[in-house]
């Protein structure tokens, strides 16, 4: 019963954040604030994480290649559809729910903690629409990050190749471009499009309706990433069957 | 005028108002006072319109809260200045920028007019040299009279405050009063203030509503308090011996 009443409180919230819209010239401010702590302030993490993931998958992919008549140019295949498919927009995605979506949960439970969010509502504000509205048209610009993420996790392979002697960098290169799906290119960038949907509303929502003081904040930042990260690997397994079957 | 009749509420099985009627006075300086647990809060937050209650009315000069439209409570809530226990000021705009906020949201000022009204109100709690200051780097006093800046520069028909004395020396909070005081005249508000602080009920207390349990149990104001025989009332104002003795004091000087 517990599951069902906060499904249904979630729909509600969901119809709420777009009801009663803030005054534009105060919301274009919030979207801009939210894209450079959201979107910008995540660049670093996944650049980082995406290079060097990029890199283990080809030496993993590498490695376990020991028949001498599958030809290396594989490794740069294999290391594209990984990179493509699933570790830029499902693995980077999870990455993000800890760190946007604790920010997220954190930040709004400490406006709750703090009366803030009664103090918009006192004032008449309709506070879904201010404080979640303008994360999720930043979080519009995800697909953006998941971009990044692919061009990096595809160069951190080629260098990966190339200092650790597994292929040539002309055999890397054929491989990316062997049996070149665009469409998984549209899949993919679906894919982000749902999930940068979950990364904005599950964290906001355990922000919103959290009870209690300081240590409540932190439990439900945790209990977000949690509900967040299974949101995004179903959408992600239901998303997968409906594109690619 | 606000006018309350009858007002319930529950949380699950817990009654937490089991029927309060009472109006606030234009003009005043009104004061709900009562021990902890008594319903104070919940009552304040369903005058808010921050809890809906299950029996009763809360009329604002006729209008009846829980009849009115989306678009009709949101008029009225732009009426509403609140000065929160905790300030409620928002930790990423600094102090000016939290005046200025009702104005940037309600208001069609240009950036000047805004500038002007919440140096206005600024000035007029005392603040004249903190703008940009964060609200984690003012004191307690200053995020108070912040937060009571932000609630008037608005220009509201009704003030409420919850516990603004709370976490406050005995000095700024007589300050605070004071200040909450002039305004209500000046501006010829609806002020409504939930208190535990006793310095406040005998110093400002034009009106006063004593809750106990969820009941309106005595109202009178700041001289009929000292001479009433009310056991509950008398029992939580006249609790400490330094009470004791002003009430004694009192009571012989009007004989």
């Amino acid at each position: 019963m517990n599951y069902l009443h906060s499904i249904g409180t979630y729909i509600l919230m969901i119809i709420e954040i777009f009801r009663k819209p803030t005054k534009w010239s105060v919301m274009k401010k919030l979207i801009i604030k939210d894209i450079d702590d959201l979107i910008i302030g995540s660049l670093g993490i996944v650049a980082f994480i995406s290079f060097f993931v990029g890199g283990v998958v080809t030496i993993q992919t590498a490695l376990n290649m020991d028949n001498p008549l599958v030809p290396k140019s594989l490794i740069g295949f294999a290391t594209r559809q990984s990179v493509i498919l699933e570790f830029a927009p499902t693995f980077i995605s999870i990455i993000m729910a800890g760190k946007v979506g604790s920010f997220i949960t954190s930040s709004i439970g400490t406006m709750r903690v703090t009366e803030q969010i009664d103090a918009l509502e006192v004032m008449g504000i309709n506070s879904l629409n201010y404080l979640v509205f303008p994360k999720l048209v930043s979080l519009m610009l995800y697909p953006f990050v998941i971009s990044i993420s692919m061009f990096l996790g595809i160069v951190g392979g080629l260098a990966a190749c190339a200092f650790g002697g597994f292929a040539t960098v002309n055999d890397y290169i054929t491989g990316l471009q062997d049996d070149f799906i665009p469409y998984h290119i549209i899949y993919a960038f679906m894919k982000t499009i749902g999930f940068a949907f979950l990364l904005a509303t599950i964290p906001s929502y355990h922000g919103f309706y959290m009870k209690g003081g300081a240590l409540d904040v932190g439990k439900a930042s945790t209990v977000s990433f949690v509900w967040t990260s299974v949101a995004i690997i179903t959408l992600n397994f239901i998303l997968t069957q409906i594109l690619l079957s | 005028m606000i006018e309350v009749k009858d007002l319930q509420k529950s949380f699950g099985d817990a009654h937490i108002l089991k029927g309060i009627s009472t109006t606030f006075d234009k003009g005043k300086t009104n004061l709900i006072i009562g021990q902890s647990g008594s319903g104070k809060t919940v009552f304040l937050k369903c005058l808010l319109g921050l809890f809906n209650y299950e029996e009763g009315s809360i009329s604002y000069e006729g209008r009846i809260f829980s009849k009115l439209s989306d678009e009709q409570k949101r008029d009225l809530r732009s009426e509403i200045g609140m000065v929160f226990q905790g300030s409620a000021l928002f930790d990423s705009m600094t102090i000016v920028e939290n005046v200025k906020f009702p104005l940037r949201m309600f208001t069609k000022l240009s950036e000047s007019e805004m500038d002007d009204r919440a140096n206005f109100v600024l000035k007029r709690v005392n603040l004249e040299n903190a703008h940009n200051k964060l609200p984690s780097e003012a004191s307690g006093g200053m995020q108070k009279r912040v937060a009571i800046a932000r609630a008037i520069v608005n220009k509201p028909k009704y003030l409420f405050c919850d516990e603004p004395n709370s976490g406050l020396d005995p000095k700024t909070a007589i300050v605070i009063d004071n200040l909450i005081q002039e305004i209500t005249d000046e501006y010829d508000i609806t002020t409504v203030i939930n208190t535990h602080d006793m310095n406040s009920v005998m110093e400002i207390g034009e009106k006063i509503v004593f809750l106990k349990d969820g009941l309106k149990a005595w109202e009178g104001s700041n001289e009929t308090i000292f001479k009433t025989d009310n056991e509950v009332v008398t029992d939580f104002v006249y609790s400490s011996e330094l009470f004791k003795k002003v009430r004694k004091m009192y009571i012989e000087e009007n004989l």
